[in-house]
This record gives structure tokens, C-alpha cells and sequence, in this order.
């Protein structure tokens, strides 16, 4: 697949496609605070702003709302440049052909995206600010599959001959496929500008399913302390948003232990004891809270402020924690549940803080990290039986992870 | 005896109908407890909107104008159905202000080619972003410096709760309703209103509030003001 492929020779041409992978999920994060922050026409004119050369605002003009969007104009303006450094860098040095493409592809993308994100402020159009969000995401995976591509690693994985499930291969792509979908469901939530559609959770206006009849949705808004009006359909697309994410985390659990299961008969993939101890210690009180959680929210009906208040973070930090543990001990499939819990946590959190600014984009950001966890799986999977022939292809054989060699 | 047609004319008006225009008049009231309103507690990272309060009283939301007795302010009150007789062109601008980081007032009508004059009465920059969802009413998007020139807007088409808000201070609403003709009007803060000089004859008044809705009522002018009165409900 990737012969010509020498990471040496690339190594800071890898470094460098890190760099903009990493410079484009800090884009993620402050497109989701101008989004967030209802600021995304806080400055109505572009490319100008405010009547200025973009790159010479005076400082004085960097408040409220036109802090998140100039602030988010720059910051693209530096992707953009990023990128297109790169696609000339891989253009020039990388000689795998498709990579070409790739970087072309890169390229046309962040300056499709930069435009689209200017139309969307002079054609004040809604619809336009929800493409914009998933071209986003759909940007922010093609970075770090490049990044993966030009890594050494990507060479190790594309020269082993591994047999891989083809179930779990075919479960982790649909996995993703329905992330992304959420995605698109998040970014339609957010573009409408409504503020939250249900304010409460895990019920919905006190119920398991809410009534959303012409009287009732009336009643929600004449209580609401939103200043827009609600509608059924947003109500409904919340409601989907939420089964579409338990039937996420199913999923991806299953993944885990499917994963977890054909590591247990390779010895070179089980993690250090000490490692298996602790994420052991932490996925019990994960689970801990989570009953605790559930518990409380049937038998009280609705969650406590208070209770909320600390069990929340230390919910959030413990999934941050086993993400993070699992990543480093390179347990892509553990680290995507980890992500998932985490991303769900979040979920609830932006209800329950009605849709404050800071943790619905960190939402954002952790949905934007699932969803390329999942991508770089499946490339990963993929481009190994790509390179396996039919009859080698185990049911149960390894999947492997970044660092490991089954040869 | 002849007798000057002037005479006769004056004598036949005098036994004519005289088709005189009336005032509708009412109250409106609320009924039961609205939800609170909330502090604006973002403007407070905001230094300079934050600077024009004290820090102990933030201005709240305003989404329920209720006086003690439940007089019912903000509800737009105007004649349904009656459409194509807008003045808007020859009548005198409305002003929608900016100040203290906050529209005032929040609830306006006027007539459809009527002009909006914004002004911005704040020391610092705001961008005016009108959002009309009814065809033919223009969406408009532009800054305003403070000590800027005022902007002026026109709606061609009625529209009802038409938002306008500030993207740089996304706490900033107003809502506009547009109507076709002139017979219209906002409650004050006695939940009182008045729509003036109705000509003769059947109508439906309408009293909307742009959180529990419209309510209608049918009515009969004839040569003397009409009362009608409202009870709106939280349930």
C-alpha cells in the first residue's frame, strides 16, 4: 500500500499534519463556543469585520459575541494556512499517489469550509451554519487521517498481514456511521438557535416520551424561560438525539468486549497489571456512579442541584480519566467507551446547566473525538484486510492496536 | 318660496347616519403564577454592559410584564383579518433603542412600511439583526458603533413577533409585530390598551402574547367606544 512510505523521512512531515490535525480540533472548540455564545452574526460583514481588513481589527472591537467569531476567523485563517502547507509538503515529498489526492482533497476542503462559513454571515442563512458544523467534523477526521497516514505506524499496520474480524470490522463501521449521524442531529439542534428543546433529564417535561400536541408544546413555552419558541419537531429531534445515543454506547461497548475478548488470547496485547488494575478500579466506580445516578433519577423522579453538582464532575474526570489511561495503554476500543461515557456525561451536563456555553462545546469536542476514534478504527481495519488475503481471515483473529505486531 | 340649495343640503345631512370612528378600549389581566424570570447573568462578563448596573440588581428577563393586581403588559392587541389599509408610509417612525445593553421597548408593533428607527443609545458596539420567518420581510444583519448614525427598517409584510437581536449580546431581544393596517396596539403597564378610531362595524380583536398566544374576541363598533377585556392564564 504505502512502499514509498518512509517515516524517517517524513517524520516532520508527520509532525507537521499532527500539528494541523491539532490546530483544527482547537477550530472545532471555538466554532462551538461562537455557536454556543449565539455569536456566529455577532460581525455581519465578511471577509472584512466590522468594515476592517480581517487581520487588523482593533482590539477595542473584540467583545462579546465578535471576541468567539473573530477570534474563530483567525484561528481558521491559521488552518487554512496550515493546510495548505501541508497539502504542498505531501504533494512535493510524499510519493503515494493517493496521498496527493488526499492533500488535495484537504486543501479544497478547508477553503470550501473557510467560504461557507463566510456565506453563512453574509447570506444569514441557519442552514448554511449546520453544513458548516459538519464539514467540520468531516474536515477534522480527514486531518488526523493524514496525520495516521504519514506516521510511521501507519507503515508498520499497512505492511502486516493480520487477520481481522470481519464482524467487528463491519460493527465499528456502522458504530461510526451512526456517530456521524448524531453529528449531523447535534449540529441541526444547534443551528436552529433555539436554545434547549427539553429542559429536564433523564424524563422530558416529566415524562418518558413527551406530549407534543399543539396544548402542550403551547404549555412548555408559555413556561419556558427561552427567549425563542419551541417546537414538536425540536422536541423530537432531542428525543431521537438521546435513544441514538444509548444505542451509540451499546454499540461501542460492544465493541470493547468483542475486542477485549481477542485479546485475551494474545499475550503481547494485554496491558501491564497495574494498568488493568486500575482502569479495573476506575470502570467500578464508573459503574458505581452510573447506578447511583440512574437510582436516584427513578426513585427522586428528578436529580438534586446539589447532588448534581458533585457528582457530575467526578463523573466527568473519572471518564476523562479511563479515556485517557486507555489510549495511553493503546486500547483504541476501551478509550472510544471511555470517550462515549464521557460524551454522555456531557450530554446530560448541558441539559441540566441549560446549554451553558463551555460544557455544550465541549460536547462538541468529545463528539468530534469519538467520531474520529471510530474513523481512524475502521482505517485502520480496513486498510489491514486490505492488504489480507480472503482465505487467511479469521473470525476471531487479532485487531491489533497502533503499536503491536502480530508477525 | 324658493329656497337656496344650500339650505337643503345642510338639511339633508343633518337627517343622514353619521359613520363615526371608535375607540376599542380593555384591559388585560393575567391569571395564576408565570414562571420567574431569570437574572441576565451573562451581561455580568460583559464589562461594559456589566459597568452600567450594580452588581446586586442585574436586569432580568421581562418575558411576563405583570402588575400586583395581574394587569398584563406586552400583549399586542389588534383587529384580525383586517388587512391593505396600512398608513405605515406617511406615519411617524417607531424607535427601538439600545440601552443598557437591553432593546426598549421589547414588545413593538407597527404598520407594514412603517419606519423602525434603532438607535443606540449605549457606549458600545451592537450589531442589529432583525429575523423575520415570513416571506418578503428582509432579514437584515449590520453593525452599530456607539454614537453611530440610527438605522432605519421597513416591513412590506404583517408578520407577528418578528425578533430582533444582538448577536454580540445574545441576551438582547426585541419582537416587532407588523400589521396591515393601523388598528393595533401594545398593553401598558396597567395591562390597559386602546385601538383608535375604528370605523363602523364587525370585527374580531385579537390579544396576542408571545408566550400563551392569541385570544380573540368578536365586537361590534358602532358610534361609541367598544370595551373588551382579556384574562390570559398560566396553567
Amino acid at each position: 500500500m504505502n512502499k514509498n512510505c518512509d517515516a524517517k523521512d517524513n517524520r516532520w512531515l508527520h509532525r507537521f499534519a499532527v500539528l494541523t490535525a491539532a490546530a483544527t480540533f482547537l477550530l472545532l472548540g471555538l466554532g462551538g463556543l461562537v455557536t454556543s455564545n449565539e455569536a456566529g452574526m455577532s460581525v455581519p460583514d465578511w471577509p472584512t469585520s466590522y468594515g476592517y481588513n480581517m487581520f487588523a481589527l482593533p482590539i477595542k472591537f473584540w467583545k462579546g459575541g465578535a471576541f468567539f467569531e473573530h477570534s474563530h476567523r483567525l484561528l481558521a485563517s491559521a488552518v487554512g494556512f496550515l493546510t495548505t502547507i501541508l497539502a504542498v509538503w505531501i504533494w512535493l515529498k510524499d510519493s503515494r499517489k493517493w496521498m496527493k489526492w488526499l492533500a488535495l482533497a484537504a486543501f479544497l476542503g478547508v477553503v470550501a469550509q473557510g467560504v461557507l462559513g463566510g456565506l453563512r454571515v453574509t447570506m444569514k442563512m441557519d442552514s448554511l451554519g449546520i453544513f458548516h458544523g459538519v464539514i467540520a467534523q468531516t474536515f477534522f477526521v480527514l486531518t488526523c487521517a493524514i496525520a495516521l497516514f504519514t506516521s510511521g505506524c501507519w507503515q508498520k499496520i499497512s505492511e502486516q498481514k493480520l487477520n481481522v474480524p470481519r464482524g467487528l470490522q463491519n460493527l465499528v463501521l456502522a458504530t461510526t456511521v451512526l456517530i456521524f449521524l448524531q453529528l449531523i442531529l447535534g449540529a441541526t439542534m444547534r443551528g436552529q438557535h433555539a436554545g434547549l428543546a427539553i429542559p429536564d433529564f433523564p424524563t422530558a417535561y416529566g415524562q418518558i416520551w413527551p406530549d407534543t400536541s399543539a396544548d402542550a408544546v403551547a404549555r412548555y413555552n408559555a413556561k419556558s424561560t427561552n427567549p425563542n419558541t419551541i417546537t414538536a419537531f425540536q422536541i423530537n429531534l432531542q428525543m431521537i438525539h438521546r435513544i441514538v445515543a444509548i444505542v451509540i454506547l451499546s454499540s461501542v461497548a460492544f465493541c470493547a468486549l468483542w475486542k477485549k475478548r481477542l485479546d485475551k488470547f494474545e499475550a503481547s496485547k494485554v496491558a501491564s497489571a497495574w494498568i488493568q488494575n486500575l482502569r479495573l478500579v476506575i470502570g467500578v466506580f464508573l459503574a458505581v456512579q452510573l447506578v447511583v445516578f440512574v437510582g436516584a433519577a427513578i426513585y427522586f423522579g428528578e436529580l438534586n442541584n446539589a447532588a448534581l453538582m458533585f457528582v457530575g464532575p467526578v463523573y466527568l474526570i473519572t471518564c476523562a480519566l479511563f479515556t485517557v489511561i486507555s489510549f495511553l495503554s493503546s486500547e483504541i476500543a476501551l478509550g472510544w467507551l471511555g470517550l462515549i461515557l464521557l460524551q454522555i456525561g456531557l450530554g446530560m451536563a448541558t441539559i441540566w446547566t441549560n446549554k451553558a456555553a463551555d460544557v455544550a462545546t465541549a460536547h462538541v469536542l468529545v463528539g468530534a473525538l469519538s467520531l474520529v476514534t471510530g474513523a481512524l478504527w475502521c482505517i485502520i481495519a480496513f486498510g489491514r484486510s486490505a492488504e489480507m488475503p480472503e482465505t487467511e481471515t479469521a473470525p476471531f483473529g487479532a485487531f491489533g492496536t497502533f503499536a503491536t505486531n502480530k508477525q | 318660496m324658493k329656497i337656496p340649495s344650500f339650505f337643503l343640503l345642510i338639511a339633508a345631512l343633518a337627517f343622514l347616519p353619521v359613520a363615526r370612528a371608535a375607540d376599542i378600549i380593555g384591559v388585560i389581566t393575567l391569571k395564576g403564577t408565570p414562571p420567574a424570570e431569570k437574572e441576565i447573568t451573562p451581561m455580568m462578563d460583559n464589562p461594559d454592559c456589566a459597568a452600567m448596573y450594580d452588581p446586586a440588581k442585574m436586569p432580568t428577563t421581562h418575558f411576563y410584564v405583570v402588575g400586583p393586581k395581574g394587569e398584563f403588559a406586552d400583549v399586542v392587541v389588534s383587529l384580525k383579518g383586517v388587512t391593505g389599509q396600512s398608513t405605515g408610509a406617511s406615519a411617524p417612525a417607531a424607535v427601538l433603542d439600545q440601552k443598557g445593553c437591553l432593546y426598549s421597548p421589547t414588545i413593538l408593533a407597527v404598520q407594514t412600511g412603517q419606519k423602525i428607527t434603532v438607535k443606540n443609545s449605549d457606549t458600545c458596539i451592537h450589531n442589529v439583526h432583525s429575523k423575520p420567518t415570513v416571506d418578503g420581510n428582509k432579514e437584515f444583519n449590520d453593525v452599530q458603533m456607539p454614537g453611530g448614525a440610527d438605522l432605519t427598517y421597513t416591513f412590506p409584510k404583517p408578520e407577528m413577533f418578528l425578533k430582533f437581536q444582538c448577536d454580540v449580546h445574545p441576551w438582547m431581544f426585541a419582537w416587532v409585530s407588523v400589521f396591515d393596517s393601523p388598528y393595533f396596539c401594545v398593553s401598558d403597564k396597567d395591562g390597559k390598551f386602546v385601538i383608535k378610531n375604528v370605523p363602523p362595524g364587525k370585527y374580531t380583536v385579537e390579544a396576542n402574547h408571545r408566550k400563551l398566544g392569541a385570544q380573540t374576541q368578536d365586537v361590534e363598533v358602532k358610534d361609541a367606544d367598544v370595551t373588551v377585556n382579556f384574562t390570559f392564564e398560566v396553567k
